[in-house]
């Protein structure tokens, strides 16, 4: 047990930063989410390829693909330097899962019934005051559990930053199993407790959502 | 007086199916008129075009003499844009078959919505508005609810408030009784029958109920297979035509015990 | 910066892993499919704390990074008393995908037998079918055929996890598109390589579930006409 604590406390000196970019890459996963989502139920084509073409590529290759070639190609090929690894790894994951979230909202937003914009219509809303005031409230209740679900997808894509060389609980993990051999099994077993209770309220909320969503839309 | 609202020559299809093939009519201000006419018979159609929800594949739409689904810009005749129908919109209310009321809004902000974001009217006038509007419709201690906790006869009730809040110059009715129970039925009419005889707008009424249409048209209109079959005064065409079709749409109408 | 001839130099060896890639995902997809059943199994005995017990521990692998767990098995298990012992990396990257996948393999079924309308299962008991044949006649026959683009979703995502297995050492292709790139110091050829394999392998795998997700639908639920004419 003692060294169990020892371990755990060991671990959470990698706290920050598995939690720093769960919270940005979810930020910006939702912004992806919403942008490419709206872009994609639009009427201009050309708007609608382009997202289109972003949700197909990121979602038909994988994360930790996206992840080294963020790495390694996007210095060498743009001459940008993005700062810090911090960022590439809250960027790969952002475009990732706001790929996968985009097409959420994208089915959410289709999914309410076509007589709501019709109603809408007839009242003389414009498009954006239709998509604010009628649509995306009622969809919004139809994305909760979906996104509650891919916040752990986000929160277990974060250990991959480790393999860039960030310093999160995964990297003090291998830390610790290298220097205590025959402690691995501990240390990578309260590494896995780790990510699980920060995973717990997202669990929570992905059950919470869908019981609202199966509620329906009536208040 | 001029007509309000007049078709051209309006045709609409669906993929191969005709569903309009010449619609020529003149909607005067005020004017009450019913539209019967068998299923598929493109009834609806003809008001979903007014209400711009669909776009006709030929002729002329015309309100107060101006071109609905036509603008010119730079001399050239192109597709009316949201901006071109948004002007006409205003003009024209709807009330739906399935009353389409925003589940996730009260009562009071179903009927508010349009006058705080279109008329940028401000909270407490627009309540006001509504509330005389959900009075007026027999709903006023409701204001609170939620369209699920309501009955069929009352949500449709507190649709035609919605749209009768804009003071639209026309409203539109796409058979609004016959997704309600039969004894629902009673209440919805006796709210239309009080717009006919107080308001001063122009109804287009798709409608299902003889016995109604006879009562409060000043005209009906039997459409079949695309065209304005017969055109008239109630009476005239519902109880004197000789029409074949007519006949036999109104035969079956009444053996189906549904007038 | 980017050159074709590095490309078209670094591409045949990049290939030389799609093998291991492939074997991998089809390996680690038939043992998530097999352990999605046992759970299915530990999650309805007659005790509630052992169906409890049994949720949690899936939940737990559910919500955990496969990498950890990848680790876990290929690192840390030869020390774990007992019951330790070495996997080459391929068969620890396995257990540990099949396993991390059975959990939601094993809801996919779940869902799909729930799907199953309650009246079969009375319908079953009047006719006196024995429990297997209610199983194997009718229950199943109707539950499997819905989960069938699920799953199949399910073998897409698991084959974008598997360069996971890069990691410790199994020679896939990304696994080779870095090996190339240490030895040439040009990354971002070979790592396009691995993005463009995977795109040309998912993609349309994606577009084949997808029609028939369409096709499943149209079968299962009342077909809406498409055209909407007026009455």
């Amino acid at each position: 047990m003692d060294s169990a604590l020892n371990i755990l406390s060991y671990l959470s000196q990698g706290l920050w930063t598995t939690v720093s970019i769960f919270l940005a890459a979810t930020f910006f996963s939702f912004v992806m989410a919403f942008f490419a989502g709206l872009c994609r139920v639009v009427k201009n084509p050309l708007v609608r390829g382009v997202t289109t073409a972003y949700v197909e590529i990121f979602r038909g290759t994988s994360l930790i693909v996206q992840l080294f070639w963020l790495y390694y190609a996007v210095p060498m090929l743009f001459g940008i330097n993005l700062g810090s690894n911090w960022w590439v790894g809250v960027i790969a994951i952002a475009l990732n899962y706001g790929a996968y979230m985009s097409e959420v909202v994208r089915s959410s937003v289709l999914s309410v019934d076509e007589g709501q914009t019709e109603a809408a219509i007839a009242l003389n809303l414009s498009r954006v005051q239709r998509m604010r005031h009628v649509i995306l409230p009622q969809a919004l209740r139809l994305m909760l559990p979906e996104f509650g679900n891919y916040m752990i997808q986000i929160l277990k894509g974060t250990a991959l930053v480790s393999l860039i060389g960030l310093t999160d609980i995964l990297y003090y993990g291998d830390i610790y199993r290298s220097t205590n051999l025959d402690e691995g099994p501990l240390a990578y077993l309260m590494v896995l407790i780790m990510y699980f209770i920060i995973a717990l309220p997202l669990i929570w909320l992905s059950k919470k959502g869908e019981k609202i969503s199966k509620k329906g839309v009536a208040g | 007086m001029e007509p309000v609202v007049q078709y051209k020559e309006v045709q609409k299809s669906f993929g191969d199916t005709h569903v309009l093939k010449g619609i020529n009519l003149d909607i005067m201000p005020s004017e009450k008129i019913a539209i019967i006419g068998p299923s598929g018979s493109g009834k609806t159609t003809i008001i979903r075009l007014l209400m711009t929800l669909a776009e006709p594949t030929g002729g002329d739409i015309l309100v107060d003499g101006k071109n609905l689904w036509k603008m010119e810009v730079n001399g050239k005749t192109k597709t009316a844009n949201e901006k071109h129908l948004g002007a006409v919109r205003d003009d024209i209310g709807m009330v739906f078959q399935h009353f389409n009321l925003f589940p996730h809004k009260t009562i009071l902000e179903n009927c508010t919505l349009p006058l705080t974001s279109v008329q940028k009217m401000d909270k407490t006038e627009a309540e006001a508005l509504a509330k005389q509007m959900l009075d007026r419709v027999g709903l006023g201690d409701k204001f609170e609810a939620y369209p699920a906790n309501l009955s069929g006869g009352q949500k449709q009730r507190v649709a035609m408030a919605r749209a009768l809040v804009m003071k639209p110059k026309i409203m539109l009715f796409d058979e609004v009784t016959s997704a309600l129970d039969p004894e629902l039925v009673g209440e919805v009419l006796e709210v239309i029958r009080d717009l006919a005889a107080h308001e001063d707008m122009a109804m287009v009424l798709v409608t299902h109920e003889m016995e109604f249409a006879l009562e409060i048209a000043d005209r009906v209109l039997f459409l079949d297979e695309g065209v304005i079959a017969e055109s008239g005064p109630a009476d005239d065409v519902i109880n004197k035509s000789e029409n074949p079709r007519l006949q036999e749409f109104l035969k079956r109408f009444r053996s189906n015990g549904q007038s | 910066m980017w050159s074709w001839e590095t490309f078209i130099d670094a591409f045949p060896f990049v290939i030389e892993g799609i093998n291991i890639t492939l074997g991998l995902t089809v390996t680690s997809y038939l043992l998530a499919l097999a352990a999605g059943f046992i759970w299915l199994v530990l999650e309805s005995t007659p005790s509630r704390i052992i169906n409890f017990f049994f949720h949690w521990i899936r939940e737990f692998i559910r919500s955990t990074p496969p990498l950890v767990q990848i680790f876990f098995l290929y690192f840390a298990w030869p020390e774990v008393p007992y019951v330790g012992m070495t996997f080459t990396p391929f068969i620890a990257a396995m257990l540990a995908l099949g396993i991390h996948f059975s959990t939601y393999i094993s809801e996919v079924y779940r869902s799909g037998i729930e799907s199953v309308d309650q009246g079969q299962w009375e319908a079953s008991k009047a006719l006196n079918l024995s429990t297997k044949d209610t199983w194997m006649r009718i229950v199943l026959p109707q539950a499997l055929p819905p989960t069938i683009p699920m799953l199949g979703n399910y073998l897409i995502i698991l084959f974008k996890e598997v360069p996971l297995a890069a990691t410790i050492g199994v020679v896939g292709i990304l696994s080779l598109a870095r090996t190339y790139g240490s030895n040439t110091w040009a990354y971002l050829e070979p790592i396009t390589i691995v993005a463009i394999l995977f795109l040309l392998l998912s993609y349309p795998s994606a577009l084949l579930i997808r029609w028939l997700e369409k096709k499943m639908n149209n079968r299962f639920e009342k077909k809406e006409t498409k055209v909407k004419v007026s009455k």
